[in-house]
Protein backbone atom coordinates (compact mmCIF):
# COMPACT_ATOMS: atom_id res chain seq x y z
CA UNK A 1 0.00 0.00 0.00
CA UNK A 2 1.54 3.38 -0.89
CA UNK A 3 2.42 5.98 1.91
CA UNK A 4 -0.87 8.49 2.44
CA UNK A 5 1.39 10.97 4.06
CA UNK A 6 4.88 12.48 3.24
CA UNK A 7 7.26 14.06 5.72
CA UNK A 8 7.98 17.74 5.74
CA UNK A 9 10.88 18.97 6.89
CA UNK A 10 10.25 21.81 9.26
CA UNK A 11 12.80 24.31 10.30
CA UNK A 12 12.57 26.89 12.95
CA UNK A 13 14.61 30.01 14.53
CA UNK A 14 14.36 32.10 17.49
CA UNK A 15 14.49 35.84 17.17
CA UNK A 16 15.13 37.40 20.34
CA UNK A 17 14.80 41.24 20.74
CA UNK A 18 14.54 43.52 23.78
CA UNK A 19 15.23 39.99 25.65
CA UNK A 20 11.38 38.58 23.81
CA UNK A 21 12.24 35.35 21.73
CA UNK A 22 10.03 34.44 19.33
CA UNK A 23 10.17 31.14 17.23
CA UNK A 24 9.33 31.11 13.61
CA UNK A 25 8.64 27.75 11.96
CA UNK A 26 9.21 27.19 8.28
CA UNK A 27 9.38 24.41 5.73
CA UNK A 28 11.12 26.61 3.47
CA UNK A 29 14.91 25.70 3.93
CA UNK A 30 15.84 28.73 1.83
CA UNK A 31 13.54 31.18 3.48
CA UNK A 32 15.43 30.17 7.16
CA UNK A 33 18.46 31.15 5.86
CA UNK A 34 17.60 34.31 4.96
CA UNK A 35 16.03 35.17 8.20
CA UNK A 36 19.22 33.84 9.97
CA UNK A 37 21.49 36.70 7.84
CA UNK A 38 18.96 38.87 8.60
CA UNK A 39 18.60 38.70 12.04
CA UNK A 40 21.96 37.82 12.67
CA UNK A 41 22.96 38.68 15.76
CA UNK A 42 19.65 38.79 17.51
CA UNK A 43 18.93 35.05 17.05
CA UNK A 44 18.06 33.00 20.50
CA UNK A 45 19.45 29.71 21.46
CA UNK A 46 15.48 28.05 21.13
CA UNK A 47 14.46 28.24 24.72
CA UNK A 48 10.69 28.87 26.02
CA UNK A 49 9.48 31.10 22.94
CA UNK A 50 7.03 33.99 23.81
CA UNK A 51 6.18 34.20 20.54
CA UNK A 52 5.27 31.48 18.31
CA UNK A 53 4.65 31.70 14.63
CA UNK A 54 4.18 29.30 11.82
CA UNK A 55 5.36 31.05 8.34
CA UNK A 56 3.13 30.04 5.38
CA UNK A 57 4.67 31.25 2.34
CA UNK A 58 2.96 32.73 -0.98
CA UNK A 59 4.58 34.04 -4.33
CA UNK A 60 6.67 36.34 -5.17
CA UNK A 61 5.24 39.57 -5.34
CA UNK A 62 2.06 39.28 -3.00
CA UNK A 63 0.58 42.47 -1.98
CA UNK A 64 1.84 45.90 -1.68
CA UNK A 65 4.26 46.68 1.25
CA UNK A 66 3.49 50.42 0.83
CA UNK A 67 -0.30 49.50 2.36
CA UNK A 68 -1.64 51.17 5.48
CA UNK A 69 -0.94 48.38 8.18
CA UNK A 70 -4.21 47.23 9.83
CA UNK A 71 -4.03 45.64 13.60
CA UNK A 72 -7.21 44.54 14.96
CA UNK A 73 -8.51 42.72 18.02
CA UNK A 74 -11.37 40.15 18.53
CA UNK A 75 -11.95 37.17 20.59
CA UNK A 76 -8.10 37.71 21.95
CA UNK A 77 -7.07 36.90 18.73
CA UNK A 78 -5.03 39.96 17.16
CA UNK A 79 -4.78 39.88 13.13
CA UNK A 80 -2.12 42.11 11.96
CA UNK A 81 -2.60 42.73 8.23
CA UNK A 82 -0.53 44.96 5.24
CA UNK A 83 -0.44 44.68 1.31
CA UNK A 84 1.93 42.02 1.68
CA UNK A 85 1.34 39.59 4.78
CA UNK A 86 -1.84 38.59 6.90
CA UNK A 87 -0.67 37.38 10.58
CA UNK A 88 -3.05 35.85 13.42
CA UNK A 89 -1.80 35.74 16.71
CA UNK A 90 -3.14 34.47 20.00
CA UNK A 91 -1.94 35.60 23.50
CA UNK A 92 -3.17 33.22 25.11
CA UNK A 93 -1.80 30.28 23.42
CA UNK A 94 1.41 32.50 22.46
CA UNK A 95 0.99 31.11 18.82
CA UNK A 96 0.34 32.62 15.65
CA UNK A 97 0.57 31.94 11.69
CA UNK A 98 2.18 34.26 9.21
CA UNK A 99 1.28 34.45 5.52
CA UNK A 100 3.85 36.35 3.37
CA UNK A 101 5.73 36.13 0.31
CA UNK A 102 9.91 34.74 1.06
CA UNK A 103 11.10 38.36 2.06
CA UNK A 104 12.38 39.77 4.79
CA UNK A 105 10.64 43.04 4.90
CA UNK A 106 7.07 41.39 6.08
CA UNK A 107 8.28 39.50 8.92
CA UNK A 108 10.28 42.11 10.05
CA UNK A 109 7.09 44.53 10.20
CA UNK A 110 4.95 41.53 12.02
CA UNK A 111 7.74 41.46 14.34
CA UNK A 112 7.57 45.41 15.49
CA UNK A 113 4.22 44.99 15.58
CA UNK A 114 3.91 42.19 17.79
CA UNK A 115 6.69 43.50 20.28
CA UNK A 116 4.49 47.11 20.02
CA UNK A 117 1.47 44.67 21.15
CA UNK A 118 3.14 43.10 24.00
CA UNK A 119 5.31 45.93 25.26
CA UNK A 120 2.00 48.18 25.39
CA UNK A 121 -0.37 45.06 27.15
CA UNK A 122 2.38 44.83 29.72
CA UNK A 123 2.57 48.71 30.02
CA UNK A 124 6.28 48.19 30.16
CA UNK A 125 7.70 49.90 27.48
CA UNK A 126 7.62 50.46 23.31
CA UNK A 127 9.39 50.89 20.13
CA UNK A 128 11.18 54.60 19.40
CA UNK A 129 11.62 56.50 15.89
CA UNK A 130 14.88 56.73 17.39
CA UNK A 131 18.38 56.57 17.23
CA UNK A 132 20.25 54.62 20.49
CA UNK A 133 23.47 54.17 21.43
CA UNK A 134 25.65 53.07 24.54
CA UNK A 135 28.34 55.51 26.01
CA UNK A 136 30.29 55.12 29.28
CA UNK A 137 27.73 52.24 30.01
CA UNK A 138 24.43 54.66 29.56
CA UNK A 139 22.27 54.56 26.86
CA UNK A 140 20.95 57.55 24.74
CA UNK A 141 18.01 57.81 22.65
CA UNK A 142 18.11 60.66 19.61
CA UNK A 143 14.31 61.06 18.37
CA UNK A 144 12.82 62.44 15.75
CA UNK A 145 11.01 62.08 12.70
CA UNK A 146 12.31 60.87 8.94
CA UNK A 147 15.06 63.76 8.19
CA UNK A 148 15.23 64.85 12.15
CA UNK A 149 18.55 63.60 11.85
CA UNK A 150 18.44 60.13 13.49
CA UNK A 151 20.72 58.90 10.34
CA UNK A 152 23.18 61.68 10.78
CA UNK A 153 23.69 61.04 14.53
CA UNK A 154 24.33 57.54 14.31
CA UNK A 155 27.12 58.12 11.22
CA UNK A 156 29.09 60.34 13.61
CA UNK A 157 28.60 58.23 16.88
CA UNK A 158 32.38 57.90 17.95
CA UNK A 159 34.28 54.81 18.33
CA UNK A 160 33.86 54.53 21.85
CA UNK A 161 29.98 54.71 21.54
CA UNK A 162 28.09 51.02 20.95
CA UNK A 163 25.31 51.61 18.29
CA UNK A 164 21.79 50.18 19.39
CA UNK A 165 20.17 51.24 16.37
CA UNK A 166 19.82 53.77 13.50
CA UNK A 167 15.93 53.86 13.33
CA UNK A 168 13.59 51.65 15.90
CA UNK A 169 14.79 52.46 19.47
CA UNK A 170 13.30 49.37 22.12
CA UNK A 171 12.42 50.89 25.36
CA UNK A 172 11.93 48.47 28.38
CA UNK A 173 10.72 49.46 32.37
CA UNK A 174 12.41 46.86 34.54
CA UNK A 175 12.81 46.83 37.71
CA UNK A 176 16.01 48.98 37.95
CA UNK A 177 14.36 51.25 35.67
CA UNK A 178 14.52 52.30 31.91
CA UNK A 179 16.80 50.08 29.37
CA UNK A 180 17.26 50.36 25.57
CA UNK A 181 17.78 47.48 23.87
CA UNK A 182 19.68 47.18 20.47
CA UNK A 183 17.48 46.64 17.29
CA UNK A 184 18.00 44.70 13.70
CA UNK A 185 15.48 47.69 13.07
CA UNK A 186 17.32 49.88 10.57
CA UNK A 187 17.33 52.78 8.82
CA UNK A 188 19.49 54.63 5.96
CA UNK A 189 22.31 53.30 7.84
CA UNK A 190 21.64 49.88 7.31
CA UNK A 191 23.80 47.97 10.00
CA UNK A 192 22.13 45.52 12.62
CA UNK A 193 22.30 47.13 16.56
CA UNK A 194 24.60 45.46 18.63
CA UNK A 195 22.38 43.06 20.79
CA UNK A 196 23.14 44.78 24.03
CA UNK A 197 21.23 47.31 26.97
CA UNK A 198 21.92 49.20 29.11
CA UNK A 199 20.07 51.97 31.44
CA UNK A 200 18.64 54.99 29.65
CA UNK A 201 20.49 57.86 30.62
CA UNK A 202 18.49 60.95 28.52
CA UNK A 203 15.97 61.39 25.46
CA UNK A 204 17.34 63.86 22.97
CA UNK A 205 14.26 65.76 20.62
CA UNK A 206 16.88 66.10 17.82
CA UNK A 207 16.61 69.05 15.78
CA UNK A 208 18.82 70.25 13.58
CA UNK A 209 20.50 74.27 13.52
CA UNK A 210 23.30 76.68 13.52
CA UNK A 211 25.10 75.71 16.33
CA UNK A 212 25.26 72.36 18.91
CA UNK A 213 22.94 73.01 22.03
CA UNK A 214 21.11 71.24 24.42
CA UNK A 215 18.15 72.80 26.00
CA UNK A 216 15.65 71.78 28.32
CA UNK A 217 12.15 70.66 27.03
CA UNK A 218 9.19 70.91 29.74
CA UNK A 219 7.52 68.04 30.07
CA UNK A 220 4.03 68.40 28.46
CA UNK A 221 6.30 69.33 25.24
CA UNK A 222 8.33 65.84 26.30
CA UNK A 223 5.35 63.60 26.31
CA UNK A 224 3.81 65.17 22.76
CA UNK A 225 6.73 64.79 21.15
CA UNK A 226 7.64 61.28 22.70
CA UNK A 227 3.55 60.14 21.75
CA UNK A 228 4.54 61.40 17.71
CA UNK A 229 7.38 59.07 17.79
CA UNK A 230 5.97 55.86 19.44
CA UNK A 231 5.42 53.16 16.97
CA UNK A 232 1.94 51.87 17.62
CA UNK A 233 -0.80 50.24 15.11
CA UNK A 234 -3.63 48.54 17.28
CA UNK A 235 -7.26 50.14 16.71
CA UNK A 236 -7.43 48.92 20.12
CA UNK A 237 -8.39 51.14 23.19
CA UNK A 238 -7.27 49.83 25.70
CA UNK A 239 -3.74 49.95 24.70
CA UNK A 240 -4.35 53.31 23.46
CA UNK A 241 -4.37 54.29 27.18
CA UNK A 242 -1.75 51.98 28.12
CA UNK A 243 0.65 53.54 26.22
CA UNK A 244 -0.23 56.83 26.65
CA UNK A 245 0.64 56.19 30.47
CA UNK A 246 3.61 54.34 29.61
CA UNK A 247 4.82 57.72 27.39
CA UNK A 248 3.66 59.90 30.83
CA UNK A 249 5.68 57.66 33.48
CA UNK A 250 8.92 57.68 31.04
CA UNK A 251 9.06 61.73 30.43
CA UNK A 252 8.22 61.58 34.42
CA UNK A 253 11.18 59.68 34.72
CA UNK A 254 13.70 59.75 32.28
CA UNK A 255 15.52 63.83 31.17
CA UNK A 256 14.38 64.64 28.06
CA UNK A 257 16.49 67.43 26.23
CA UNK A 258 16.40 69.34 22.74
CA UNK A 259 19.78 68.55 21.46
CA UNK A 260 20.49 70.96 18.34
CA UNK A 261 23.34 70.16 16.31
CA UNK A 262 25.04 70.57 13.11
CA UNK A 263 26.33 67.78 11.37
CA UNK A 264 29.87 67.46 13.00
CA UNK A 265 30.80 64.81 14.87
CA UNK A 266 31.64 67.54 17.52
CA UNK A 267 27.72 67.18 18.52
CA UNK A 268 29.27 63.58 20.99
CA UNK A 269 31.40 65.97 22.95
CA UNK A 270 27.55 66.78 24.49
CA UNK A 271 26.85 63.30 24.95
CA UNK A 272 28.35 62.13 27.93
CA UNK B 1 -33.36 77.44 32.76
CA UNK B 2 -31.87 73.57 32.60
CA UNK B 3 -28.51 72.75 34.12
CA UNK B 4 -25.63 71.34 32.29
CA UNK B 5 -23.91 68.09 34.15
CA UNK B 6 -20.78 67.22 32.66
CA UNK B 7 -18.94 64.23 33.08
CA UNK B 8 -15.37 62.63 32.23
CA UNK B 9 -15.50 59.96 28.90
CA UNK B 10 -13.93 56.67 30.24
CA UNK B 11 -12.74 56.18 26.63
CA UNK B 12 -10.18 58.79 27.23
CA UNK B 13 -6.70 58.52 29.38
CA UNK B 14 -5.61 61.83 30.99
CA UNK B 15 -2.27 62.70 33.28
CA UNK B 16 -1.23 66.44 34.35
CA UNK B 17 2.07 66.53 33.69
CA UNK B 18 3.87 69.84 35.84
CA UNK B 19 0.61 71.23 35.79
CA UNK B 20 -0.29 70.95 32.19
CA UNK B 21 -3.52 68.20 31.39
CA UNK B 22 -2.73 65.81 28.00
CA UNK B 23 -5.38 63.83 26.98
CA UNK B 24 -5.91 60.97 24.72
CA UNK B 25 -8.43 59.77 23.19
CA UNK B 26 -8.88 55.98 23.25
CA UNK B 27 -10.71 55.84 20.23
CA UNK B 28 -8.30 57.07 17.38
CA UNK B 29 -4.96 58.03 19.65
CA UNK B 30 -5.78 62.34 19.40
CA UNK B 31 -3.84 64.37 22.22
CA UNK B 32 -5.22 67.16 23.34
CA UNK B 33 -3.94 70.02 25.88
CA UNK B 34 -6.45 71.02 28.35
CA UNK B 35 -5.50 75.19 29.16
CA UNK B 36 -5.71 76.01 32.66
CA UNK B 37 -9.91 76.52 32.83
CA UNK B 38 -10.07 73.67 30.78
CA UNK B 39 -8.31 71.63 33.19
CA UNK B 40 -10.12 72.71 36.51
CA UNK B 41 -13.83 71.73 34.47
CA UNK B 42 -12.18 68.19 33.76
CA UNK B 43 -11.43 67.69 37.43
CA UNK B 44 -14.44 68.68 38.79
CA UNK B 45 -16.30 66.80 35.78
CA UNK B 46 -17.84 64.19 37.60
CA UNK B 47 -21.13 64.18 36.53
CA UNK B 48 -23.00 65.02 39.55
CA UNK B 49 -22.05 68.56 40.38
CA UNK B 50 -23.99 71.33 37.37
CA UNK B 51 -21.71 73.51 35.59
CA UNK B 52 -22.81 76.60 37.29
CA UNK B 53 -21.67 75.33 40.86
CA UNK B 54 -18.12 74.10 39.26
CA UNK B 55 -17.91 77.45 37.53
CA UNK B 56 -19.45 79.53 40.81
CA UNK B 57 -17.18 77.32 43.30
CA UNK B 58 -13.83 76.93 41.51
CA UNK B 59 -13.69 79.24 38.12
CA UNK B 60 -14.61 82.28 39.53
CA UNK B 61 -12.24 82.00 42.58
CA UNK B 62 -9.21 82.05 40.34
CA UNK B 63 -10.26 84.42 37.71
CA UNK B 64 -12.63 87.13 39.56
CA UNK B 65 -14.96 87.15 36.44
CA UNK B 66 -18.78 87.81 36.24
CA UNK B 67 -20.44 84.20 37.36
CA UNK B 68 -23.08 84.94 34.22
CA UNK B 69 -20.22 85.96 31.48
CA UNK B 70 -17.62 82.73 33.12
CA UNK B 71 -20.70 80.31 32.66
CA UNK B 72 -21.67 81.53 29.16
CA UNK B 73 -18.19 80.26 27.99
CA UNK B 74 -17.83 77.35 30.27
CA UNK B 75 -20.84 75.99 28.89
CA UNK B 76 -19.27 76.60 24.98
CA UNK B 77 -15.64 74.78 26.54
CA UNK B 78 -17.87 71.90 28.27
CA UNK B 79 -19.91 71.63 24.66
CA UNK B 80 -16.61 72.07 22.62
CA UNK B 81 -14.70 69.22 24.82
CA UNK B 82 -17.75 67.26 24.48
CA UNK B 83 -17.45 67.35 20.27
CA UNK B 84 -14.52 65.64 21.24
CA UNK B 85 -15.56 63.14 22.98
CA UNK B 86 -13.15 63.92 25.80
CA UNK B 87 -16.17 64.17 28.18
CA UNK B 88 -20.15 63.74 28.41
CA UNK B 89 -22.60 66.58 28.44
CA UNK B 90 -26.12 65.94 29.99
CA UNK B 91 -29.05 68.53 31.31
CA UNK B 92 -29.28 65.29 34.14
CA UNK B 93 -27.09 64.27 36.22
CA UNK B 94 -24.76 61.52 34.39
CA UNK B 95 -24.34 58.66 36.62
CA UNK B 96 -20.35 57.28 36.16
CA UNK B 97 -19.89 53.36 34.91
CA UNK B 98 -17.25 53.19 37.99
CA UNK B 99 -14.80 55.69 40.03
CA UNK B 100 -12.72 57.81 38.25
CA UNK B 101 -12.62 58.31 34.31
CA UNK B 102 -8.87 56.58 33.52
CA UNK B 103 -6.98 59.05 36.13
CA UNK B 104 -3.91 57.76 38.16
CA UNK B 105 -3.49 58.02 41.54
CA UNK B 106 -2.82 61.86 42.12
CA UNK B 107 -4.47 63.21 39.15
CA UNK B 108 -7.91 62.48 40.65
CA UNK B 109 -9.34 66.14 42.10
CA UNK B 110 -8.78 66.40 45.41
CA UNK B 111 -5.32 64.82 45.18
CA UNK B 112 -2.08 66.03 44.49
CA UNK B 113 1.02 64.06 42.93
Amino acid sequence: MPELTTAVDCFQLTIEIGGMPVRVNTTDAAFLRMLQNRYSGFLGSGQQAAVEFDVELTRAGFGDPEADVRVTQRSGKWTLERGDFRAEWQPASRTGRIRQSANPYSIDAVLRIVHTLVLAQESSGFLLHAASAIRNGKAFLFAGVSGAGKTTISRLAPADATLLTDEISYVRQQVSGYVAFGTPFTGELAKLGENVFAPISRLYLLAQGPQNRIDPVPPGQATRELLANVLFFAEDQELVQKTFHSACEFVSRIPVSRLTFVPDARVWELIA
Amino acid sequence: MSRLYIARNRRVAARSLDGEMLIMSGKDSTLFTLNKTATIIWQAADGATPLDEIVERRICPEYEVEPSAALQDAETLARELASHGIVDVSEKPIVPESGHANLPAGDRPGEQR
